[in-house]
C-alpha cells in the first residue's frame, strides 16, 4: 500500500495539531485591564482588608470593579475598560497610602483548566501595549575616573604607611601619577605598588631632580570594573522599575555597556526617566571648626539660597549608601520630610561622629551627577555629541546636634512634598555606580499599539482570506488540504510562540504573514511534481508518492537556506529585526511540518483506500 | 486551470535582452545610491521624531512656525496617514527631553488635549552602529548563504546565487534611494527576508537544473536551464502570487508603520521571481556549468564490495 500511513502516524498528527489548537486558545481570551496591588517591601502583607478598602473607594468614586482576587502577597483588580483603570489608579493609591505599590496591570484570563496544562498568552510587545522603551549607557569613563579616585586615596594612605613621602599624586585621564623625592623611593614606591595592586601596570621614569611613578588600570580590570558598573546600575535600576509600580517590566544588560527598559502601560514618561536616570544621593558632614586648617575644609552653598553658604569638613560622616530604609513624612509645619533608617554600620558611624560633636552643626549634602550635553564641530567638520559630567552638591539642612544620633533620624530642607518621595525612592532604590545617560527613547500611546494590533489582525485575515481562495480555485481538491495544512500551521505557529514565551510584535504580525504566502509553497512544490508525474504517465497512487518524494529535497534545501538567514538576522538584530526573525524561523518549521507531512496524512486518508484511482482533483 | 501554464518559452534565448535590462536597472540603482543616496530613517540617523494626533486638522505651516520661533532648528512637520495625524522630526535630537518639550510646546497653543500617539529619540551614536550592524548583517547573510550552497551543490551555483541576491538587493535598494523611500529597521529587516525569499526561488530551479543534468542526456546547458525553468516556471509564479496576496494585505490594511516594510517586500518579490529565472540562470551559463561538474564521485564502499 503505496499511500498509506499506519494509524500511530494519524493519531500523532492529529494529537499533534490538537494540542496546537489548545496552547494557542488562551490568545483568543482578551486581557483586562487591571491594577496590581503589592507591599512596597516584602515584609507588608496584602490581605483581604487592604482589597475591600481600595474597593470601597472605587465605589464611592462610581467605579465599579470587574473582579477582584488574592494571590501570592498581591491583590488584582479587574475593570471592564482601560479608562476606569486609569481613573480608578490614583484613588486606589490615596486609599491604600504609600506602603502599597499599585501598578496598572493587563491581568490574563486565561480560565483556570488552560492554565493548569501550562497554556498562556502570547506576551505583546510594547508596540502592540503601548508603553515606554529606553536604551541607557553606562558612562564608563566616569566609572573609571570614579574608582580611580578611590584608589588615589587608599594609595595615599599606603604610601604614608610605608613611610614613602611623595611631592604629589594626581589622577588623570585614568592614569595615576605620584611624584616621589628621590630614586630610592620611587623604586621602593614601584615595587609596593606591583606587590599590593596587580590591577595595574606600573612604569618609572626618573629625571634629574623628577622621580615619577605612573600607574594605569590593565585591561582586564577594566573591563571587571565596567561588569561590576553595569551590573551595580542593573540592580539598581530593577529596585527603581520595582518602586514604579509597573507590572511586567524588562531591564536587562545589552552588549558591553548598555542597558534596556521596557514599561508596558507607563504613559508619564518624563517622570520614569527622572527616577531612572536620577543619581542623587546625600552626604553627611559636621561643620568645620573655625579653627580647621583650610585644606580640611570645603565650602559649599546652600540648595534653596544659593547666597547663603557653609563651611564643612572635608571627611564624611557617611553616604545615601548606609540608608536601610526611607519614608515620606510631615514635620509640625506640615513641611516635607524625609524619615530615615540606617544600616548597622551607618548607624554606629553616625553614633561616633555626633557623641562627641554634641552642640556642632550637622549638614545634609544634596548630591546630583548631572552631564550637560552640547554639540561641538570637530575636526572633520562633523557635528558631534560632547557630555560633559558635572557634580552637583548642595546643602538641604544644617542644624545643631542635641544629642547623639542612632540609625534613626529625619531629613527637613527638601523643596516639595515630591523631592521628598523622590529623594526617599532614590534612597530606598540605592544609587547608580557610575552616571547613566539616555541613548534611546521610544514612546507608543496606547491607542497606537490597539490600532496597531487591529490592522495586524485585519491584515492576517484578508491574506489568509486571499490565499485560501487562490489554492481552492487552483489546486481543487489538493487545494483544499493545503488549504486545511495552512491552517494547522496557524494553530501551530501560535501554540509555538505561546509555549516558548516570545513576544509578539508588529514586525512580528508582519513576520506571520509572510509565513502564510510562503508556507503554501511546499504544497505548490509538491503538486507540481504529481502533476508532472501523472503527465508522465504514472498511475495517481504513484504520482502521488513520487511526488511526495522527489519535491522532498528541494523544500528541505529551499526552507534551510531561509531558516539560516532567520537565524543570522536573529542573531545580529534588534528589537523589530528580532521579532520578525522569530516569528519567521518558526513558521518555517511548522510550515515544513504542515505542508509535507499534514497534507499528506489527508491524503492518504482520502485516496489510499480508493484502490481503483482513476484521476485526481488537482 | 493550472493546466494553463505548461510552457515551452525560451527563457535563456533572451538572456541577452535580460542581461541589458538588468543592467540599466543596476547602473540606475548604483547611480541614484552614489548621488542621492539613502534616505535613512530616524532609526539610523538618530534624532527625534513625536507623532501627534488632534482633534480637527491642524495648520502644518503654522506648527512649523511655532516650532521655529521656538528655537528648533531643522524641522520637518507632516501629515502621518491621516489629516488629523501629524508627525514632527528633529534632526538634531541632541537630548532626550526634545519629544516631550515639543509636546508641551504645541499642547499650550490648543484648548483640547493633544494625543501622543508615539515618539521615539535615537541618539546619533546608536544610529551609526545600527546602520553599521545592518551592513554587517547583510553580508554575513550573504557569506553564509554562499557556502551553503557551494556545499549542497556546487561552487558555481553558490556564485550564481549570490549574484542573483546581490542583484536583487542592489535593485531594491536603488528603488527605495531612487523615490527617497524612506530606510528605517523594518525595511532593513524587509530586506533580508527577501534575500532569504529570493534565495529560495533560485534553489528550487538550481535543484531542477541539477536533477535534469544528472537524469537526462543533454549537454547543452542553456537548453537544460531552459527546461528546467519551464518545468519550474507554474511552481514559481503560484508561490510569488500568493505572497504577493499577503504583502498587498499587509501594504493596504496594515498600518503605516509597516507600509514601507510591505513595499519593500513587494519590489524585492517581484524582483526575485525575475532573477531566479534569468539572473540565476544565466550566471550559470556564463560560469560554463558542465555536466563533469556535477558528477557525484565513485563512492568507494562500491568498489569494496566487489569480490
Amino acid at each position: 500500500m503505496l499511500n498509506q500511513y499506519p494509524l500511530w502516524k494519524y493519531l500523532l498528527i492529529a494529537l499533534l495539531v490538537l494540542a496546537g489548537f489548545v496552547y494557542s486558545l488562551p490568545n483568543l481570551f482578551q486581557e483586562d485591564p487591571a491594577l496590581q496591588i503589592s507591599g512596597s517591601r516584602g515584609s507588608v502583607q496584602v490581605e483581604q482588608t487592604q482589597l475591600n478598602q481600595a474597593i470601597q473607594a472605587l465605589e464611592n468614586a462610581g467605579i465599579t470593579p470587574l473582579a477582584s482576587e488574592l494571590s501570592q502577597n498581591a491583590g488584582l483588580i479587574r475593570f471592564n475598560t482601560s479608562e476606569d483603570q486609569l481613573n480608578a489608579k490614583p484613588l486606589v493609591q490615596a486609599a491604600l497610602g504609600d506602603t502599597y505599590v499599585v501598578a496598572l496591570n493587563l491581568a490574563e484570563s486565561t480560565p483556570d483548566w488552560l492554565s493548569a496544562l501550562g497554556a498562556q498568552p502570547m506576551k505583546l510587545g510594547l508596540d502592540l501595549r503601548g508603553g515606554v522603551h529606553f536604551l541607557l549607557e553606562v558612562d564608563m569613563q566616569a566609572a573609571v575616573k570614579q574608582r580611580m579616585e578611590v584608589y588615589s586615596s587608599e594609595i595615599k594612605t599606603l604610601l604614608r604607611k610605608e613611610g614613602l613621602r611623595y611631592r604629589g599624586l594626581q589622577v588623570e585621564q585614568g592614569q595615576l601619577q605620584v611624584r616621589l623625592r628621590n630614586q630610592e623611593d620611587l623604586e621602593a614606591a614601584a615595587a609596593l605598588m606591583r606587590r599590593e595592586y596587580n590591577e595595574f601596570t606600573v612604569s618609572t621614569e626618573a629625571q634629574a631632580t623628577d622621580f615619577r611613578l605612573m600607574a594605569i588600570l590593565n585591561e582586564t580590570s577594566v573591563r571587571a570594573l565596567e561588569d561590576y558598573a553595569v551590573e551595580q546600575n542593573l540592580t539598581t535600576l530593577r529596585n527603581r522599575v520595582n518602586e514604579l509600580g509597573v507590572s511586567e517590566p524588562l531591564v536587562q544588560r545589552q552588549g558591553r555597556n548598555r542597558i534596556v527598559v521596557e514599561l508596558p502601560g507607563i504613559q508619564d514618561t518624563a517622570a520614569a526617566k527622572r527616577i531612572l536616570g536620577a543619581t542623587a544621593n546625600l552626604e553627611f558632614r559636621l561643620e568645620a571648626k573655625t579653627s580647621a586648617a583650610s585644606t580640611e575644609t570645603e565650602v559649599f552653598r546652600f540648595r534653596d539660597n544659593p547666597q547663603r553658604n557653609a563651611t564643612l569638613e572635608r571627611d564624611l560622616i557617611i553616604t545615601g549608601n548606609s540608608v536601610s530604609n526611607a519614608s515620606v513624612g510631615f514635620d509640625e509645619q506640615n513641611n516635607p520630610q524625609v524619615n530615615i533608617r540606617l544600616d548597622a554600620q551607618g548607624g554606629k558611624l553616625m553614633l561616633d561622629a555626633t557623641r562627641t560633636s554634641i552642640g556642632r552643626r550637622m549638614a545634609v549634602l544634596f548630591i546630583e551627577h548631572k552631564t550637560r550635553t552640547r554639540v561641538i564641530t570637530n575636526a572633520r567638520g562633523e557635528k558631534i555629541e560632547e557630555r560633559i559630567p558635572y557634580v552637583e552638591k548642595g546643602i538641604i539642612s544644617l542644624a545643631t546636634i542635641q544629642s547623639a544620633l542612632g540609625n534613626s533620624f529625619r531629613i527637613t530642607g527638601l523643596d516639595s512634598t515630591r523631592e521628598a518621595s523622590e529623594l526617599s525612592l532614590l534612597l530606598r532604590a540605592g544609587s547608580l555606580a557610575a552616571p547613566i545617560y539616555f541613548v534611546e527613547e521610544r514612546t507608543i500611546g496606547p491607542s497606537l499599539g490597539q490600532q496597531n494590533i487591529d490592522q495586524g489582525v485585519t491584515s492576517i485575515q484578508l491574506g489568509m482570506f486571499l490565499v485560501l481562495v487562490f489554492m481552492l480555485v487552483w489546486y481543487k481538491r489538493f487545494g483544499l488540504y493545503a488549504n486545511l495544512a495552512l491552517a494547522a500551521n496557524i494553530l501551530l505557529l501560535t501554540a509555538a510562540m505561546s509555549i516558548l514565551g516570545a513576544t509578539l510584535t508588529l514586525p512580528g504580525i508582519a513576520g506571520i504573514v509572510l509565513t502564510l504566502g510562503m508556507a503554501v509553497d511546499a504544497n505548490v512544490l509538491i503538486f507540481a511534481r504529481i502533476k508532472e508525474e501523472l503527465a508522465n504517465g504514472a498511475t495517481p497512487h504513484a504520482a502521488i508518492h513520487g511526488g511526495y518524494e522527489r519535491a522532498f529535497t528541494t523544500i528541505l534545501d529551499a526552507n534551510l537556506t531561509t531558516l539560516l538567514v532567520a537565524v543570522i538576522l536573529f542573531a545580529m538584530g534588534t528589537g523589530p529585526v528580532k521579532g520578525f526573525a522569530v516569528t519567521l524561523s518558526i513558521g518555517i518549521i511548522t510550515s515544513m511540518f504542515t505542508a509535507i507531512v499534514v497534507t499528506r496524512a489527508l491524503v492518504n486518508l482520502t485516496y489510499g483506500r480508493q484502490r481503483q484511482l482513476e484521476s485526481l482533483s488537482l | 486551470m493550472s493546466h494553463l501554464l505548461k510552457t515551452h518559452l525560451d527563457f535563456m534565448g533572451k538572456r541577452t535582452l535580460a542581461l541589458i535590462a538588468s543592467a540599466v536597472l543596476l547602473v540606475i540603482s548604483i547611480g541614484s545610491l552614489a548621488i542621492q543616496g539613502m534616505q535613512f530613517g530616524l532609526d539610523f540617523t538618530g534624532g527625534t521624531l513625536v507623532e501627534l494626533r488632534y482633534e480637527s486638522a491642524p495648520e502644518l505651516a503654522q506648527i512649523r512656525e511655532q516650532l521655529e520661533q521656538a528655537g528648533y532648528a531643522d524641522v520637518t512637520v507632516q501629515n502621518f496617514g491621516t489629516a488629523t495625524d501629524i508627525l514632527v522630526r528633529l534632526q538634531q535630537g541632541f537630548s532626550p527631553d526634545v519629544g516631550d518639550e515639543v509636546r508641551s510646546l504645541l499642547q499650550a497653543q490648543q484648548a483640547y488635549p493633544i494625543e501622543l500617539v508615539r515618539s521615539a529619540f535615537v541618539g546619533s551614536q546608536v544610529g551609526e552602529e545600527l546602520r553599521e550592524q545592518g551592513g554587517l548583517g547583510m553580508l554575513l547573510a550573504l557569506g553564509v548563504v554562499m557556502l551553503y550552497v557551494a556545499f549542497r551543490f556546487q561552487y558555481k551555483f553558490a556564485v550564481g546565487a549570490v549574484l542573483a541576491l546581490i542583484h536583487d538587493v542592489l535593485i531594491l535598494l536603488g528603488i527605495f534611494s531612487l523615490f527617497q523611500l524612506e530606510f528605517d529597521l523594518t525595511v532593513l529587516a524587509a530586506v533580508l527576508a527577501v534575500i532569504g525569499y529570493s534565495l529560495n526561488d533560485t534553489i528550487v530551479v538550481y535543484d531542477r537544473i541539477r536533477e535534469n543534468f544528472r537524469m537526462l542526456r543533454i549537454e547543452d546547458a542553456a537548453e537544460i536551464a531552459n527546461l528546467s525553468l519551464n518545468q519550474t516556471l507554474s511552481r514559481t509564479l503560484v508561490t510569488s502570487l500568493t505572497t504577493l496576496l499577503v504583502l498587498l494585505a499587509l501594504f493596504f490594511v496594515g498600518g503605516d508603520l509597516i507600509h514601507n516594510f510591505a513595499l519593500a517586500l513587494i519590489i524585492g518579490i517581484s524582483v526575485g521571481t525575475y532573477s531566479s529565472v534569468y539572473i540565476a540562470g544565466s550566471a550559470l551559463l556564463a560560469l560554463k556549468l558542465t555536466r563533469q561538474d556535477l558528477i557525484v564521485p565513485i563512492q568507494g564502499e562500491v568498489e569494496d564490495d566487489r569480490p
